[in-house]
């Protein structure tokens, strides 16, 4: 692209682009009062008023301007820059302007819309919001994106059916995959899984999987291993592997933590003996071993879930304690199976039709609430039928907790070493819950199944594709092109204080003892300006937020 | 005839329907490089998410 050179010498020859935003900004102030009044500001040589800038005409008389009037900044005054500004900043640069000589003002959000019914008011705001823009905007100076390199290779931490799938998937789009396991194979979870709801056994499914993997050649699998290190930045991460041939340094582009989650162990719950009081993964194993010989089996859903301590919902137990009920009522059909639960979750469209089909293979279900529940003891569980007011005592060969997902123990270390967010319940928290889950907010670091929350293989599955879709969408370009606005420190004032660096939410900051000074790593820094305003020195300055161009916006105030 | 299974793909990708799957996907592959072309029966993108003031539980407003 052929960028305006604009020396800092130049005088500035500012455009001011108002916008109605339909009725949303021209409903309650005069924007044609409020162009008249840009033009008489300083350096302003061309102002317009348009009924939507953000539309294609719109954005076609900003390129029309800079090219005829020769424009060396612009300013719209329009809505919030948090949704605008890249597309005005773009089609700057599409004209052949630097893309950094555009400023926005907010004369929506933070005028007409808080100022609604007081038109002369809202009039005046505006006009002075613009002068501020523009005084702000002549001292801008023309910036050049950032760029890096990117390794195309990436590291997933977790081999089981997340992780599995992820690297399948990766794999899948030509990208080379490094796979770390702790334990000696792969599989998560899923070994000690006996059926799938598919009918299928789990191990055949793992197999399946598995093999692929195993015989992909652009996948490296490390079992019995730990990633004991991690460093560096988007597509350029340095991470230390700890393997059984010894400690491995590896570059990678971006990282997947998918490290899923263990069963609670309900020790001390419900008279858990292992034996006639077993987990849910514990008749799992039975299931898988035909080694269940009871004829009363009661099942007690939330055991050690939804309660002060653990207040989340584990989600997939209901689905395991339905389909585990099904199957020992298919296979010994005399056996008489009871769910005590305090509210079924099946849902979805086949699962909530597994629940009618569970009835009409004789499984028997009785709400509990956790006021009352239901006592565990000599062979028998004690419970409050809240349908007939009555408490029963139920003689029982086996009883059956359905446990939660928990987080796992050294969880809270990885998310350390990682430098990524937990949730309170010690569950990796992603970037949005709505827009970015599958992201961590580190850049080039990703998170899916049960490690995130508890996730059916299904699920688990489904995110593992998904975040190889995130990773592709950064490792398929060129290379990273980031905003040039970041922070700089000035290496002939900075004294090394280290202030900056405590500062920095990023760790972008870091101080060279050889030279006495902190430093920038513009990848790692996100623009925030924690470090410029708390800079004894002034030394560290945000890019487009210098001290000289925000005392000029203030001084128009 | 061709002896081997080799056809050549177009790279171009159709997604149906603009809500909240098909923009996020058309978006994720526009990323990649591809050509999207993106679908929507109405006249505007944004499907039911759209139609919802603030979404869970960050209270963020779903447009």
């Amino acid at each position: 692209m052929n960028k305006k050179n604009v020396s800092l010498y130049e005088e500035p020859r500012i455009g001011v682009f108002v916008c109605d935003c339909g009725s949303n900004i021209a409903g309650h102030l005069d924007c044609a009062d409020v162009a008249e009044y840009a033009k008489t500001l300083p350096h302003v040589v061309y102002t317009k008023e348009n009924l939507y800038t953000c539309s294609e005409s719109g954005i076609g008389e900003i390129k029309k301007a800079i090219q005829e009037q020769n424009l060396n900044r612009v300013v719209v005054a329009s809505c919030s820059p948090r949704t605008h500004q890249p597309l005005f900043s773009s089609s700057c640069a599409e004209a052949g302007l630097n893309p950094y000589l555009f400023e926005m003002v907010n004369i929506r959000d933070q005028c007409s819309w808080v100022h609604m019914g007081k038109r002369a008011d809202a009039t005046q705001k505006a006009k002075e919001l613009i002068r501020m823009g523009v005084a702000k905007s002549a001292g801008l100076e023309p910036q050049e994106a950032i760029e890096s390199s990117l390794i195309r290779r990436i590291l997933v931490i977790g081999g089981g059916i997340a992780g599995l799938s992820a690297a399948q998937a990766l794999s899948d789009m030509g990208l080379e995959v490094i796979l770390v396991e702790k334990t000696p194979s792969l599989g998560g979870l899923l070994q000690q899984v006996n059926r799938l709801d598919t009918g299928k056994t789990a191990r055949e499914t793992l197999d399946e999987i598995i093999g692929d993997v195993r015989s992909r050649s652009n996948i490296t699998c490390h079992t019995s291993a730990t990633v004991q290190e991690t460093g560096g930045y988007i597509g350029n991460f340095n991470v230390k592997i700890d393997t059984e041939k010894g400690m491995l340094e590896e570059m990678v582009g971006c990282m997947v933590v998918a490290t899923g989650a263990v069963p609670l162990i309900p020790e001390g719950l419900f008279g858990y003996n292992g034996k006639t009081v077993i987990s849910l993964m514990e008749l799992e194993q039975k299931l898988a071993k035909n080694d269940l010989s009871a004829k009363r089996v009661v099942f007690i859903q939330c055991a050690g879930a939804r309660m002060a301590g653990r207040e989340y919902c584990s989600r997939i137990c209901c689905l395991i304690g339905v389909k585990n009920a099904m199957l020992i009522k298919e296979k010994y059909p005399l056996t008489d199976v009871r769910i005590l639960y305090r509210d079924m979750q099946m849902y979805g469209t086949y699962k909530e039709q597994m629940l009618w089909d569970a009835r009409g293979k004789g499984v028997r279900f009785d709400v509990y609430s956790p006021e009352n529940a239901p006592v565990v003891a000599d062979g028998k569980v004690k419970f409050f039928q809240t349908i007939t007011g009555k408490t029963l005592e139920l003689d029982t060969d086996l009883v059956v907790l359905s446990t939660p997902l928990v987080p796992r123990k050294d969880s809270a270390a990885l998310a350390n070493m990682m430098r990524v967010p937990t949730d309170q319940n010690g569950f990796f928290l992603e970037a949005h819950a709505k827009l970015r889950p599958l992201d961590f907010a580190a850049d080039g670091v990703f998170v899916c199944g049960s490690g995130r929350y508890p996730a059916t293989s299904t699920e688990a599955r489904t995110q593992g594709i998904g975040v190889a879709s995130r990773v592709a969408a950064i490792l398929f370009k060129e290379k990273l092109v980031k905003s040039a606005i970041v922070a700089e420190i000035n290496p002939e004032s900075c004294v090394g204080c280290k202030a900056c660096l405590t500062m920095c939410p990023y760790e972008a900051i870091t101080y060279d003892p050889g030279k006495r000074i902190c430093q920038v790593n513009e990848i790692l820094c996100k623009g925030c300006g924690n470090c410029a305003a708390t800079c004894p020195s002034h030394s560290a300055q945000l890019r487009g937020f210098k001290p000289d161009q925000l005392l000029a916006q203030i001084g128009a105030a | 005839m061709k002896t081997t299974g080799e056809t050549i793909v177009t790279k171009d990708i159709l997604v149906l329907g603009g809500g909240i799957a098909g923009i996020q996907s058309s978006l994720d592959l526009a990323e990649m490089g591809f050509k999207v072309y993106l679908v929507e029966q109405l006249p505007s993108i944004g499907g039911k998410m759209a139609q919802l003031d603030k979404t869970f539980p960050t209270n963020d407003c779903a447009i």
